[in-house]
């Protein structure tokens, strides 16, 4: 193990480190730290290409693997997609397509673009990458563990893959999967394709729970001298929350899960009553299909925040930079991802107003969901405020962070709608539904995702994606994505249920005809526009300039590293000593417009930072 | 300056398409036009916010676009501004919550004098239940349906036998008469939709669920399955027929009780077994 860092630095040495880090003007009380109390970690270097690339314990490698692998399954998603709006505005050119098609294509749309490609985009792949990187860690702290996380997720996106290719195609049960329909014929895929989804789902919620281990210890044990929680960029909170709330919310999924598996192989009744099927009475007695809403619910919602919440922190620490202004009440803000993350465990049964469950929970489940509206208007308000007196970039970045915005408030605002029980009444079921989640949770985490991408994509490739393509991507995607959500909201109004195979012959849905058919168009558009990324990748890692390191003068530690790209082990010799929080921005007094974490308060004296 | 331009124009045309556009909720035929308020005024007060914070961003970007001269304000906190900010949010927030649970609490109290209507779903389509002459439903069992007995009503129970039997798949409403709609699957998750109605609950097999609406306005409307049920679901339609007193009560006098139904098929048996000795 001769290539191991050197850990024989002794307890002292590494405590007086800050005293020889500034020469000069040092004032030892002032820039004091305190000391590391254990010795750093040993790294496993990998020494063949397979241990670099594929069986790969380190943290960034693992990230982009978790990245690639949830873009893939995400293109998939795009697809069906696709083929679901083709259906929609013309029927008459989707002959191939039956209904059994259709709500295949449904079901495995909405899983894949909730689960396989949200979750597993920000939590392993922003997560692994930007996790230890942010706090001043060598790698995770079980790398070997981690690996395992992102073979498992593999593993579980191909058996889902696999179930396009078994007897009677995918589940077309919904993505929710309600009982009893899911087990039954008369849903499409009610065999091996059910089963192989059930199975995919436990192999996810068992690596994931790997990947979370790693996130929440590296991020509560593994912190740099001096990184105390309240100075961790809001990346860090949001993707930390978000991890507790998974680690909270997979079991009922995993239980919920392995009880519908039994229902289906050994014909137990977990969530299966008496039912007449064919003039045939079934086997099954006794058991509850509400029970598996209420528990596919309880993981359901903290799921929507489990990919809200990475999105709130890193669109956070993206506007702040390219706003060249520290974030607005950072403890405000940090507040609101814990308060939104505890509240999230406590408003499930707003997607179940009328599941016909005891209608008097809708007093609770209602107060709660607007309850929850108050920390999520603060972030908003904050993040404009963080705007206001700035001095903004109008960059790329910026654009997808404005866009995120926009999307975000208006989803937010017709969750007011359909959180507010008796207003739920008459939208519930409808397209209202579907224009509100998307806008929310599909459109808005998008966004930020995208803004990443430009932002970080200099430092994990070293070199800097083109503006102009950049500017295309956005500009088509935002407003063609908003012009398929927006007037979708009025389709729900009309009252034309969801998960309809077609419009039939109702007056009040043939009226909508033509809006279906322009927002099929704007769907197909939206969608081929994001290969105007895949290009500017390929172009920019042929032909892009090198970026120089830090080209966007941010302050947080990923861009203090010690090569860019980073190599394995992050911070060469010595790990960064924290002073402050990443969000000096413009301080009065100081030379640049940023002061990194790492600068000691004696190196710049004279300027009126404040405390942090 | 495109950019804010651009979001600017974003912000108007969501606006002008509110107030034009052709596709807006069905006119209304039951009571509760209270949700139809409450929908209006979350559109007041929501769309109100998402308008200020939308211009409010692009007034940002307008005013405070990047200058290499200038510097952004250094202000991490202001308590005071956040404390308003969280108070306002809060009274809006409850004076939205106060009206829907308002509602809510009328919807889930059901009318004393309410009609009670069994409806029963299937894959794929509804079937109808009255009580008879005693104002009860007679109890009913998933393992007595059958084709002489298509709700499953236990033979035993004396309050089953005049219950009336609707042999198709549009039922007729009395005008101006609330009616407790009682919903029953006897295969998967279904849900009884009217959308000029307002109003809706999912079937779940194994339990019966229900609520209520009073129809005020005389026609025909389409019944939706509003729950994902299978392959079929999209073309799962039923109707509603909503009538004076007068012709209702023609109407209902046309219908079979559950009794007479038992003795059509019983005369059904008995003519094909001698058709069959014959």
């Amino acid at each position: 193990m001769s290539d191991e860092y050197n850990n024989n630095k002794s307890y002292q040495a590494q405590s007086s480190e800050v005293l020889d880090g500034s020469a000069g003007s040092i004032n030892p009380d002032m820039d004091y730290v305190r000391p590391a109390e254990i010795p750093e970690q040993d790294l496993y270097h990998a020494h063949s290409f397979i241990e670099k690339w594929i069986f790969c314990q380190d943290a960034k490698v693992i990230g982009v693997q978790y990245f690639l692998t949830a873009v893939f399954t995400g293109i998939v998603g795009l697809i069906l997609s696709w083929l679901m709006r083709l259906q929609l505005g013309f029927p008459e050119l989707a002959g191939f397509m039956t209904a059994e098609h259709y709500y295949q294509f449904v079901t495995m749309h909405g899983m894949i673009m909730v689960v396989y490609f949200l979750t597993a985009l920000f939590l392993g792949g922003f997560g692994n990458y930007l996790i230890p990187l942010m706090v001043g860690a060598r790698d995770m702290v079980f790398p070997y563990v981690n690996m395992l996380s992102f073979w498992m997720f593999f593993v579980a996106v191909a058996v889902l893959m696999a179930s396009f290719f078994v007897p009677g195609g995918p589940t077309g049960a919904g993505w929710t999967l309600y009982p009893p329909q899911t087990i039954l014929e008369g849903t499409p895929g009610s065999g091996m394709g059910i089963l192989l989804m059930l199975i995919s789902l436990s192999l996810f919620v068992i690596g994931f729970t790997m990947g979370g281990l790693n996130y929440m210890i590296t991020i509560l044990q593994a912190r740099t001298r001096g990184m105390t929680l309240m100075r961790m960029p809001l990346t860090v909170w949001g993707i930390f929350t978000a991890t507790v709330l998974a680690m909270l919310a997979f079991p009922a999924l995993l239980v919920s899960a392995i009880m519908m598996t039994l229902d289906k192989v050994l014909q137990t009744s977990f969530f299966m009553p008496t039912i007449l099927k064919a003039g045939e009475v079934l086997e099954y007695g006794g058991g509850s299909p509400i029970l598996f809403q209420h528990l596919f619910w309880f993981f359901g919602h903290p799921e929507v925040y489990i990919v809200a919440l990475p999105a709130f922190g890193i669109v956070s620490d993206l506007i702040s930079v390219h706003a060249r202004k520290n974030i607005f009440g950072y403890r405000m803000m940090v507040w609101a991802i814990v308060g939104i993350g505890g509240l999230s465990f406590f408003v499930w049964a707003h997607h179940m107003y009328v599941s016909g469950m005891n209608p008097w929970f809708g007093f609770f489940f209602a107060t709660t969901t607007l309850i929850i509206a108050v920390p999520t208007a603060m972030k908003v308000y904050n993040w404009i405020l963080t705007l206001w007196r700035g001095n903004i970039r109008i960059n790329t970045v910026m654009l997808w962070c404005l866009g995120f915005i926009v999307t975000f408030v208006n989803g937010g605002i017709t969750g007011i709608f359909l959180g507010n029980v008796s207003v739920d009444v008459p939208l519930s079921d409808t397209y209202f539904v579907i224009a509100h989640f998307h806008m929310v949770m599909g459109i808005a985490p998008l966004m930020v995702i995208m803004g990443a991408v430009y932002h970080w994509f200099p430092l994990v490739a070293g070199k800097m994606l083109s503006e102009t393509l950049g500017k295309w991507h956005f500009w088509i995607t935002f407003l063609g994505a908003y012009s398929i959500y927006f007037p979708m909201h009025y389709l729900g109004f009309i009252g034309v249920p969801r998960r309809y195979f077609e419009m039939y012959d109702s007056p009040y849905m043939t009226s909508a005809v033509g809006m279906n058919e322009f927002i099929s168009i704007a769907a197909f558009i939206v969608g081929a526009a994001q290969f105007i990324l895949v290009f500017n990748i390929i172009k920019t890692l042929k032909t892009g300039k090198k970026a120089e390191q830090n080209p966007w003068k941010a302050n947080s530690l990923e861009w203090y590293t010690s090569t860019v790209p980073p190599e394995h082990g992050n911070f060469g010799e010595r790990l960064p000593v924290v002073h402050r929080w990443p969000y000096d921005f413009s301080v009065p007094g100081a030379k640049d417009d940023f002061i990194p974490q790492t600068t000691a308060p004696s190196e710049v004296a004279n300027t009126e930072v404040e405390k942090t | 300056m495109h950019a804010g331009i651009i979001f600017l124009l974003v912000i108007v045309g969501s606006v002008l398409f509110h107030i034009f556009t052709p596709w807006y909720w069905t006119d209304i035929a039951s009571n509760w036009g209270g949700m139809d308020s409450t929908i209006t005024l979350t559109f007041w007060v929501g769309g109100g916010v998402f308008v200020a914070v939308c211009l409010f961003m692009v007034y940002c970007v307008f005013r405070y676009s990047h200058k290499e001269d200038r510097r952004a304000e250094y202000k991490p906190e202001d308590k005071k501004l956040e404390k308003i900010l969280t108070w306002a949010t809060t009274l809006g927030v409850a004076a939205l919550l106060a009206p829907g649970l308002i509602i809510w609490n009328q919807y889930v109290n059901v009318p004393k004098n309410a009609l009670e209507v069994d409806v029963m779903a299937w894959q794929w389509g509804w079937q109808y239940r009255l009580p008879g002459a005693d104002g009860k439903l007679g109890t009913t069992q998933v393992r007595n349906i059958a084709d002489n007995n298509p709700f499953g009503i236990n033979p035993d129970d004396p309050f089953g036998k005049d219950d009336i039997m609707i042999e198709s798949d549009v039922i007729n409403l009395e005008n101006n008469r609330p009616v407790k709609i009682l919903l029953r699957s006897v295969d998967v998750l279904h849900n009884w939709y009217v959308p000029q109605f307002r109003s809706k609950m999912d079937a779940v097999p194994g339990t019966v669920t229900f609520y209520w609406f009073e129809p005020n306005k005389v026609g025909e409307y389409e019944v939706l399955c509003a729950e994902y049920c299978g392959v079929g679901h999209y073309a799962m339609r039923g109707g509603v027929e909503v009538q004076d007193k007068a012709d209702y009560e023609v109407w209902l006098s046309e219908q079979e009780t559950f009794q007479q139904l038992s003795a059509r098929y019983e005369k059904l048996n008995v003519d094909g077994n001698k058709l069959a000795k014959k």
